[in-house]
């Protein structure tokens, strides 16, 4: 039992393996922290995800959503980079000059570059981040899993036994960010794994190998803590005031994500939940009042059976 | 959907001001199908609430209704264990529901009251048939009833106990609903199948259920914020204002029931109707609040601005 034993349902807990009964010295937790202000949208986190766990295509679909014809996390997405195009206001806004042709002839003065305040590409501005599971402190899906195929693995992660699934779909509207769903071809639950395979050999999962910006980075979950407090930091002084970290409080709803994030807007712009709750946080007031109730059923019965005979 | 500043957009209803992904859910919607788990819940309410009434009936010497309730109480909770078997996605492991006892999976804790508690009632209402070994079809039809009332809430708990706005935020009515609901569907039940003289007691449990019911219902529906759309707006809506126009309507006609047989007939049609409607319209309304991420972001924003509002 860890110390933090009067939390096992929500609240901050130190150490979600050893709470699961791993022997305390079992591998450090490990995580990702995908920092949304470097990611290029290449997807090469999607085919890497999708490569090294032998996961099928979902369908070519064009879903107008911007470059995303991925659309979201599911039990065969386990990378999902989300596409979203802003308008801006080009006049509070600094606009860096990055060295690209335009249409004058070389020579000309730069009179003719173009207006701020026309419908142009300029006033665009790209968010793009690789939304994964969160591998939360205080996963539903994992409590609320009732053949104990969902477990916390050694490194703190989340995990389906694929071989003790039955497909009751319980974790599916349990988990509150929407990432774990069912497989219609084998009909069992399906996530990120964080690559469990590629951890025992000391190997980068592979979403994190490939990607070639380190927009995703792997590593101990308190090392990725201390460097995305300090790259929010650095954001903030080159006046990138909109960034924000997602994810990293143990004080939130699940007790931290195992996966965070660093983001430029709302969390709801890219489809996540602003305050999302382990939904087990009430488990204890529901099972009283569903006592209460039971009880009144009880009484409402047989005070039916007091009486006259007719 | 394609213009660029789309993904931005804000809904411009007042008070629904929120931003979303393209409109993309959050959370996903559940894979449970329809008529599985509503039927699920219906008849595992109506087997619990059964077996209750089966053993006042035995204790009271009413042996029409006894047997009424042993049968409901075993046909319900074996149909609803072939629902949830039907709707598992690996029906052949359904075993595994047994391989451990987690107190904090409703559904583990759920399938360790029902398989218990098919078990006995099939063995009460088998005993009752035959009319062979009657002293153990007495005890094992006592031993269910030990279990019953729990049948009749368990899955309000197991619904909200998901990130599904429509349960989770309503969790504290939604047992109460359930619990009203059983006792009214088996107070049918009893109307239906048993004669008129011996009914009284499930003439009682229809019009108690009833009120019951209905007066969880409206407190849920009246404390669920935003979220109560979902239970008054849409098909969602359509169904569940269909089950309350149905309870009252067999609650009216259970009245009359003591006196004609016809009139309890349609009481007893009517609160069934009623009562499958209610898991139905309750499980679709779930559905759609699940798919609208209005009602995943509004709420959590409410709460994010009075926790910033408290702490300063």
């Amino acid at each position: 039992m860890s110390a933090d034993g009067d939390n096992r349902l929500s609240g901050p807990l130190a150490d979600p393996a050893v709470e699961a009964g791993y022997p305390p010295e079992h591998p450090e937790r490990v995580g990702f922290f995908t920092d949304t202000s470097v990611c290029i949208g290449c997807k090469a986190c999607e085919v890497a995800c999708k490569e090294w766990n032998l996961l099928p295509e979902d369908g070519l679909e064009l879903s107008g959503m911007s470059y995303d014809n991925t659309q979201d996390l599911g039990a065969t997405t386990w990378r999902h980079v989300a596409f979203v195009e802003q308008r801006i206001d080009t006049t509070t806004r600094e606009t860096v000059d990055i060295g690209m042709p335009d249409m004058t002839r070389p020579g000309d003065s730069s009179t003719a570059a173009v207006d701020p305040t026309e419908d142009a590409a300029t006033q665009i501005r790209w968010l793009m981040s690789s939304d994964v599971c969160k591998h939360c402190t205080h996963a539903a899906c994992l409590d609320v899993c009732p053949t104990g195929a969902l477990i916390r693995t050694e490194y703190g992660t989340v995990m389906v036994q694929d071989d003790v699934c039955n497909g009751c779909g319980y974790c599916v509207p349990a988990c509150p960010y929407g990432v774990i769903d069912t497989r219609p071809d084998t009909g069992g639950a399906s996530k990120c794994t964080m690559c469990q395979d590629r951890l025992g050999a000391g190997e980068t999962p592979a979403c994190a190998a490939a990607c070639p910006t380190e927009s995703i980075q792997y590593g101990p979950l308190d090392e990725l803590r201390d460097r995305a407090a300090q790259r929010v930091d650095e954001l903030h002084e080159q006046g990138v005031t909109e960034a924000r970290l997602y994810g990293h409080e143990p004080t939130d709803g699940v007790g931290g994500d195992g996966a965070f994030f660093l983001l430029l807007d709302e969390p709801e712009v890219y489809g996540l939940p602003p305050d999302p709750v382990v939904t087990t946080r009430d488990l204890p007031s529901m099972w009283k009042h569903a006592a209460g109730a039971a009880l009144t059923a009880a009484v409402t019965i047989a005070a039916c059976f007091v009486g006259g005979k007719r | 959907m394609s213009r660029p500043d789309d993904s931005a957009e804000r809904s411009a209803e007042a008070g629904n001001d929120f931003r979303s992904y393209y409109g993309q859910p959050i959370i996903k919607e559940p894979t449970w199908k329809v008529p599985d788990v509503p039927a699920y819940l219906y008849l595992g309410g109506l087997a619990g609430a059964s077996s209750s009434m089966a053993v006042l009936a035995e204790l009271t010497g009413r042996t029409h209704l006894n047997r009424t309730g042993r049968v409901a109480a075993a046909v319900g909770s074996t149909a609803s264990v072939v629902a949830l078997i039907h709707d598992l996605g690996r029906p052949a492991r359904f075993l595994n529901m047994l391989r451990v006892f987690k107190p904090t999976s409703p559904l583990s804790v759920g399938s360790w009251i029902i398989a218990p508690f098919s078990s006995l009632t099939a063995a009460a209402a088998a005993s009752e048939i035959t009319g062979r070994l009657p002293l153990i079809g007495r005890l094992t039809s006592i031993s269910a009833s030990v279990l019953a009332p729990a049948m009749t809430t368990y899955t309000a708990v197991l619904l909200s106990d998901t990130a599904v706005p429509g349960w989770h935020e309503v969790y504290r009515e939604l047992p109460f609903v359930f619990a009203g609901s059983a006792v009214s569907s088996a107070g049918a039940v009893g109307m239906l199948a048993t004669p008129r003289g011996e009914a009284a007691p499930a003439r009682r449990m229809a019009l108690a259920g009833s009120a019951l019911e209905l007066a969880a219902s409206h407190r849920m529906e009246q404390r669920a914020g935003v979220i109560g759309e979902v239970y008054r707006e849409g098909r969602s809506g359509k169904v569940v204002r269909a089950a309350k126009v149905l309870t009252c309507v067999g609650a009216g006609a259970a009245l009359l029931a003591r006196r004609s047989r016809v009139a309890a007939i349609g009481a007893g049609l009517c609160l069934t109707a009623a009562s499958a409607a209610t898991r139905y319209g309750i499980f679709e309304a779930g559905r759609v609040s699940a798919r609208d991420p209005k009602y995943t972001v509004v709420p959590q924003r409410e709460r994010l601005a009075n926790e910033g509002a408290a702490s300063g």
